[in-house]
Parts: structure tokens; C-alpha cells; sequence
């Protein structure tokens, strides 16, 4: 990795680290007697490791100076190697604390491993570690093949990888410890949000000045769709996460907003990510890789600008639906519902874009699994959206909200759409990326296919039935006019469905460990010759009248 | 590259390609249009009927006038009034009427249920049989007696709780404050347990009956049948509140005394589910197995 630096950008790395050392330094000093310092201690050792390991590097001899020759994957080959790790680690949380649910006594009692620490570990380690490293990771890949341009500089993509990694490592070690600012999925206290801050800019960066010097004449949608991820997340997460902390020393700090507004804010926030993160991201890898894997052409240009820009418009309203029949004002329950409603149409549009693509490719389909893990995420994306638009109706909201129905649409989100296309496309992207003929083994691959498409249905069917019954349960009445059920009730009749929904999970973790197995085999063995890319994967070069051959014109 | 025709859909391309990619110049399918002209328009009525926009310090309030502060007064207010014909009675008649009357107690074993249920299960366990250090309420052995005035009385006031009228005991820690030996502790579990038929493995009954009268009979009586205006509890029937009656537990009990805590409910639950969750654990100590 580090004899792809130039000696320039090598000696900024080591300044950079040091940056961080001291910084991990100051952190351990002013948090000395709480668990910040631990923070502190943290960052100081992996930036110190990490400075050995760029010395180890740096008398490596410069890379070779026409790089122009080539797309600079060093970052999305680190970036997908996370994902993986993060997807068994998160999967594996997400299923004990799914097992803890139905045994309590699972959580051995301890206080790092109780559920409400384990929860927001699971979240993050899936969201932010599986799901944000794979975005980064293929929107490097991505940005440099659409644009036919290399990413400018070989630091801050690396910067970008690694300095996003510390983050979700702070945020899932300090949940352990108790920290944090208790905003779903907003867990992480001010520091480590500050940090996200420089790196997500930085990211920013990196896109746009990639961008800027592109050697295409248009921008392709999948690009349309990451860079709205970056730019909104950067909104989002500076927006929510306004706070002061109680001092330099403490990593307890309050939220500038309070009551309704700080509900209101979280759930503009909490949304939103969905929208932009979940969704829009997640788009961007589809449209990519989907046409990409199944050689056809996008069905339609037209039909995705419609895609784009209802749902980056329309999303921005639908925050509040989560606060249906809540403090806040009723008006602004009617925009999130009616903003909601409208917003299946564009939704729609993406899905069946994608699965229209498809026609011409259906025999693919049926002997690809990578392919169909990217079919299958379509499907998924439409049904959780045709759903999402249903919950967010007021009535409908009123049985659904604070019951397993909401898990159960979630999950249909991540496990069906945002994991199905990102295994799909890291499945397409692995062998790209280290140039071998086809993944380690296919057949794998399509055990993979199978186990996480058997979860993710035992997983959501088990946590609708168990959404509608506890919703009914609720609001029965007897015949005298009180309620018919206890709470306690209403948890003895989920504990079957809880058990479900843990071996529902339980599959699409094994099927995620074999993926790592199959990556790593992938990775690991390295065949007797590397295919190339295509001509058309080579950047356009710099130098004029050498230009790469270009198999598509 | 110049747009080209697609021999599987026979629609042209842009004319735009990025690393092999091509995009089709599909036109917007009609349903799109249709139902992006639906939903907006099911918007634009909604908008019209319901609060939706803000006006600076107003909204504009929607033709229907719908309000969900007032929707939910009303909801209440007619609940209320459904349920006014045996709540009423409940709360006009005395215990006993209440219990006298088979279709007030249908109601309040229903209610009831649920109020427990929400309210008292996390301590007394669902089926109110309780728990270590829980008094079991199946039983008709009150620790501060039986009558439904003195069990309305602790519901409402909480044994050990932070309500200033809360009803306070506590059983001393007589082995670790070290007011008797580990013998003497013994001999006492010895006789405690022969009071229900129970035999010990060690310790020596007769002695023990001495030093029960010294330390022990003050509250629970000279009898061992407990004292219920200090909540001492019976140590002569089958029902222990902590544990099972087995030795080993008599044992820690003695050594290490007790003092529960129950929550005062009065401000918490309603005067008439007072009255309701009185009548309903009144009625499960009389449930005797």
C-alpha cells in the first residue's frame, strides 16, 4: 500500500499520523479519569502502528510515473476487505442481541454486553462498518471508471478508508464503555463526530476533484446518487450532532436541540440517512453494477432522473413520520405522511429501472447468483418502499409504530435490499479488482445466495406477525372497557417469533461468513495469470495521442 | 458514440457510455406520470382538509378542523363514560358490597389482570406466585394482614418507599451485625423450620426455641405466626417469601436480615385502579391451592 505513495505523500502521511498521535495524546491526557482517556490510548496506538507501517514502506522505490496508466484501487481493495469484517462482526451482534431478546439471561450479565450496548453496536457495526465501507469502497471504484479519470492524489482516498474505520471503532468500543449521546443511529459522543467531519470532507473532496477532471462529457447516475450520499450525509451529521461538551476532558456533551425539536431534528436526521445513506448509496452501487454484471444497457435514462431527483426532493420532507401521534404539531405529521406517499412513485421507478434492465439478461439471472443477489436487492428495495410508504400513513401508522413491524421493515431494508446488492456488487467488484477469472468458488456464492435470502424471509415474516399482534394486542379492549392485554402478555406471544427472527439471522450470518471465506480465498489465492480489465477499465491517459484502446466505441 | 438501436427492446440508446455501460432513451412509462399525478393530488387534498402549513406563529388548520389534542379528549371522555356504570359502583360500594357482587368482580378480575399484569408482575411474577425476596400474594398470609383496607393501604403507601406515610420494616442482619453466632443462628433455623414440620440438618431445636424468644419473637411473635402491624410474616405456615423454606435460605435470611422495598402507588395508578388492584389481589389470596 505504501509503495503506491509517492515520497511526498508519503512524508505527509507520517506528519498526518503524528497529527493524530499527538492528538490521541491530548485526548488521553484530558480524559484521564473517565473512559475518554481509553479513547486516547486507543487512537495513540493505532496511529503510532500505523506509522510503523508506513516507515516499513518508505524507502520502498516511487511508483512508476506514468500512474495516469491505471485506476488507483489500493483504497476500495481496503475498503472491501472492512466491509467484510465489519459484516461478520455486526451480523454476529445483531444476532446474539437477537438471541438475548428471546433468552435474556444471554447477556451473562455484564454491562458491555447488555442489550442496550450490544444494540447500537450492532447498528453501527452493519450501517456504518459493513454498509459505509462498502459505499466508500465502490464509490472509489466507481467515480474513477465512470469518470475515466484516477483519483488525483493516492493520500486522502487512504485517509479517507482508514480515518472512517477509526471512527466506527470509536463508536462501537465506546457503546461498550456507555458512551453515547443516545440519538439512534447518532450514537457517537462529539469527538468522534468531529473526527467523521474532517474525514467525510475529505471524502467529499476526493469525489469532486475526481469528478472535476472526468474525461466523460456526462456524469453517470450512479455518480448522481454517491455524491448526493456524501453531500447530505455531511449535512445530516453536522446538523444533528451540534452539541457542547461538558469539557475537553469528557466525552458526555448536551445536544443544542431540546424537547420536539430535538426529536424533530434526530428524526430529520434518522431518515434522512435511510434516504441518503441506505437508499441513495445503495443506488449508486446498483446502477453501477447491476447493467455492469448483467450487460445490458439501462433501461432508462429518462426513467432515472425521475428516480433521482423525487427521491432526493421528496425525502427531505418525510422525516416526521416517525413522530406520528407524538408531541410534535400535527401539520408537520401531514407533510412527512403525504410527503411519504408521493415518494413511492420515484422509489418505484428506481426498483422497476433496475429489474427492467434486466430483461434480455433473465437467463443470467437464473445461473448468476451474484447477478440475482443484485435482482433480488431491486425486489426488496420495492417491496420495503412500498412498505415504508404504507407505515407512514397516520392510521396505518397507529398500529405499526413501537411494535416489531418496524424491525421487520428495517430489516427488510438491510437484509433484502442494502446487503443483497452490496454482496451482489462486491462479489462483481472482487474479482475486478484483483484480476482473477471469477470469485474462489461460484458455488459459494450461490450458498451465500440462498442462505441470506432464507434469513432475511424467516427474519421479516417473523417480525410482521409479530409487529401485527403485538399492534392488536395493544388496543384491545375487553368488553368492561380496559385494555385486554398487559405488556408482559404481549412479550409471552412474540417469544416464538423472537426465536425466528434469531435463526433468520443466524443464516444470513453464516451465509455473510462464507462471503468472507470466499473473499479472502479469493484475495488470498492468486491465479497462475491476472486477467485484465477491459480496455475500456483503463483511465483515458493524460498524455495526449496515447490514448487506451476503448472496446466500447 | 453516436445512439444505437437495441436489438432486445428495439428502444435507441443516449448516445452516452461510461466503461462499457450504455443507458437506454426509454420514455417515461405512462403508469409513472399516472401515479405520480395520483399521489400528489391525494396530497394536495389532504393538505387542503388537514393542518399541513405553517404560517409563522399559526398553521393553516384544514377544512375538516381536525385537531389531535381534541380528537384524543373526546376519545377519552367517551371511554370514560362507557366504562362510568360498573367503575361507578366499584368506587361507591364498600369492599365487601363489591366482592358480594358476581358481575363487579368479573369485571375487576378482568381489569385487574391487566393492571397487575402492567403494574405489579415485574416484582409478584406474572401469576403473582412472587420470587426470592418477593412475598407470593396467592397465599391468604398478608404480611401486614388480610383485610382489603390493610392491602389497599400498602399498595398505596409502599413498604420501605419514599412516600413520607410508607409503612417501614426491617429484619435485622443478626449474623453479620453480629448479635448472634453462627450456633445460635443454626439452632434458630432449626426451630423456624420446625414450626411448619421441617426438619434441619444441624442445629438443635430446644436451644434454638431460647434464642428465637430472645431475638426473634419481638416481631414475629412468641409463636413464630408473625405480627402484621410491623409486617413480620408467619413462620409457622408453608409460605416463604424468600426462598423456598430450604435451610440454606433460612439461613441467609437470619444472617443477613431484610428489608423490601415496595414502590408507593398513589399518584401513580388512579384512585378507582387502587381500588380495582386491591380487590384483584384480595381475591387472589383467597385463591388458595
Amino acid at each position: 500500500m505504501i509503495e503506491q505513495l509517492t515520497t511526498i505523500e508519503r512524508q505527509r502521511a507520517l506528519v498526518l499520523l503524528l497529527a493524530v498521535t499527538f492528538g490521541g495524546l491530548f485526548v488521553l491526557i484530558a480524559g484521564k479519569d473517565e473512559v475518554l482517556g481509553i479513547h486516547g490510548a486507543l487512537i495513540m496506538l493505532l496511529s503510532i502502528a500505523a506509522i510503523f507501517y508506513v516507515l516499513a514502506g518508505y524507502f520502498a522505490p516511487e511508483p512508476t510515473a506514468p500512474r495516469e496508466d491505471s485506476y488507483y484501487d489500493e483504497p476500495a481493495k481496503a475498503g472491501i476487505l472492512l466491509a467484510m469484517g465489519w459484516a461478520a462482526f455486526g451480523l454476529f451482534i445483531g444476532d446474539w442481541v437477537a438471541w438475548q431478546l428471546a433468552y435474556p439471561s444471554l447477556n451473562f450479565e455484564a454491562g458491555w454486553t447488555s442489550f442496550g450496548r450490544l444494540r447500537p453496536v450492532h447498528t453501527t457495526s452493519v450501517i456504518f462498518g459493513f454498509g459505509g465501507n462498502a459505499l466508500i469502497a465502490t464509490s472509489f471504484y466507481v467515480m474513477q471508471r465512470t469518470s475515466r479519470a484516477r483519483i488525483p492524489d493516492q493520500l486522502s482516498p487512504l485517509f479517507v478508508v482508514f480515518g472512517y474505520n477509526l471512527f466506527c471503532l470509536l463508536a462501537v468500543t465506546g457503546y461498550m464503555m456507555g458512551i453515547t449521546q443516545s440519538k439512534e443511529y447518532a450514537e457517537p459522543e462529539w469527538y468522534a463526530d468531529l473526527w467523521l467531519v474532517v474525514v467525510w470532507v475529505t471524502y467529499l473532496i476526493v469525489y469532486l476533484r475526481t469528478l472535476a477532471h472526468r474525461k466523460e462529457p456526462h456524469i453517470y447516475v450512479a455518480n448522481w446518487y454517491y455524491l448526493a450520499f456524501v453531500l447530505v450525509v455531511a449535512m445530516l451529521h453536522i446538523v444533528n450532532n451540534l452539541a457542547v461538551p461538558v469539557s475537553f476532558g469528557s466525552a458526555k456533551s448536551y445536544s443544542l436541540f431540546s424537547g420536539v425539536q430535538d426529536a424533530m431534528t434526530q428524526w430529520w436526521y434518522g431518515h434522512n440517512a435511510v434516504a441518503f445513506f441506505l437508499t441513495a448509496g445503495f443506488l449508486g452501487m446498483m446502477y453501477y453494477f447491476l447493467p455492469k454484471r448483467a450487460g445490458r444497457p439501462l433501461f432508462s435514462y429518462r426513467l432515472s432522473i425521475i428516480s433521482f431527483w423525487g427521491i432526493t426532493f421528496l425525502y427531505m420532507w418525510a422525516g416526521s413520520h416517525h413522530l406520528h401521534y407524538t408531541a410534535l404539531p400535527q401539520w408537520v405529521q401531514t407533510l412527512g405522511m403525504t410527503f411519504s406517499v408521493i415518494l413511492l412513485v420515484p422509489s418505484w421507478t428506481a426498483a422497476a429501472n433496475a429489474l427492467l434492465t434486466l430483461n434480455g439478461a433473465w437467463h443470467r439471472v437464473r445461473d448468476d447468483a451474484t447477478l440475482r443477489f443484485m435482482m433480488v436487492a431491486a425486489v426488496f428495495y420495492g417491496i420495503t418502499t412500498f412498505e415504508g410508504s404504507f407505515l407512514a400513513i397516520r392510521a396505518v401508522n397507529s398500529l405499526s409504530h413501537y411494535t416489531d413491524w418496524t424491525i421487520g421493515h428495517v430489516h427488510a431494508g438491510a437484509l433484502g435490499w442494502v446487503a443483497m446488492i452490496t454482496f451482489g456488487s462486491i462479489y462483481a467488484a472482487v474479482p475486478w479488482l484483483w484480476k482473477r477469472e471469477s470469485m474462489y468458488s461460484p458455488r459459494l456464492v450461490e450458498w451465500h445466495f440462498w442462505l441470506a435470502l432464507a434469513g432475511t424471509i424467516i427474519y421479516v415474516l417473523a417480525m410482521w406477525n409479530s409487529g401485527i399482534i403485538q399492534g392488536l394486542m395493544w388496543r384491545t379492549y375487553n368488553a368492561q372497557g380496559t385494555l385486554a392485554y398487559s405488556f408482559i402478555d404481549s412479550l409471552i406471544e412474540m417469544h416464538p417469533y423472537y426465536i425466528a427472527r434469531a435463526v433468520g439471522g443466524l443464516l444470513f450470518l453464516i451465509g455473510g461468513l462464507i462471503g468472507c471465506y470466499n473473499v479472502w480465498m479469493t484475495v488470498r489465492i492468486a491465479p497462475p495469470q491476472l486477467v485484465p480489465e477491459s480496455a475500456a477499465d483503463y483511465p483515458e491517459p493524460t498524455v495526449p495521442g496515447a490514448a487506451a484502446p476503448q472496446a466500447a466505441e | 458514440m453516436k445512439p444505437e438501436r437495441d436489438p432486445e427492446t428495439g428502444w435507441m440508446t443516449t448516445g452516452h457510455e461510461w466503461n462499457g455501460i450504455t443507458e437506454l432513451n426509454t420514455p417515461v412509462p405512462k403508469p409513472v406520470w399516472f401515479f405520480l399525478i395520483v399521489t400528489a393530488l391525494f396530497a394536495l387534498g389532504y393538505w387542503l382538509l388537514m393542518p399541513a402549513f405553517p404560517l409563522g406563529s399559526t398553521f393553516t388548520k384544514g377544512l375538516l378542523g381536525a385537531d389531535d389534542r381534541a380528537a384524543v379528549t373526546a376519545a377519552v371522555k367517551e371511554a370514560t363514560a362507557e366504562r362510568a356504570g360498573w367503575t361507578g359502583e366499584v368506587m361507591a360500594k364498600s369492599y365487601a358490597e363489591v366482592e358480594r357482587d358476581p358481575r363487579l368482580m368479573a369485571a375487576v378480575r378482568e381489569t385487574g389482570r391487566t393492571l397487575f399484569g402492567d403494574n405489579c408482575s415485574v416484582c409478584h411474577g406474572r401469576e403473582a406466585k412472587g420470587g426470592r425476596g418477593f412475598p407470593n400474594l396467592t397465599g391468604s398470609s398478608f404480611l401486614w394482614g388480610n383485610s382489603p383496607e390493610a392491602i389497599a393501604e400498602t399498595i398505596q403507601v409502599g413498604i420501605n418507599s419514599a412516600n413520607p406515610k410508607s409503612r417501614v420494616s426491617q429484619m435485622p442482619a443478626f449474623g453479620r451485625d453480629h448479635v448472634l453466632e453462627r450456633p445460635d443462628i443454626e439452632n434458630v433455623v432449626a426451630y423456624v423450620m420446625s414450626l411448619s414440620g421441617a426438619k434441619a440438618s444441624v442445629g438443635n431445636v430446644e436451644a434454638g426455641k431460647t434464642a428465637f424468644t430472645a431475638n426473634c419473637a419481638v416481631c414475629h411473635g412468641p409463636d413464630g405466626k408473625g405480627k402484621t402491624d410491623v409486617g413480620a410474616p408467619n413462620l409457622s405456615d408453608q409460605i416463604w417469601i424468600r426462598g423456598g423454606g430450604e435451610e440454606a435460605s433460612i439461613y441467609d435470611f437470619v444472617w443477613g436480615g431484610l428489608q423490601g422495598q415496595m414502590p408507593s402507588w398513589e399518584g401513580r395508578l388512579s384512585p378507582l385502579d387502587l381500588k380495582i388492584l386491591t380487590l384483584y389481589v384480595v381475591d387472589l389470596g383467597k385463591q388458595r391451592p
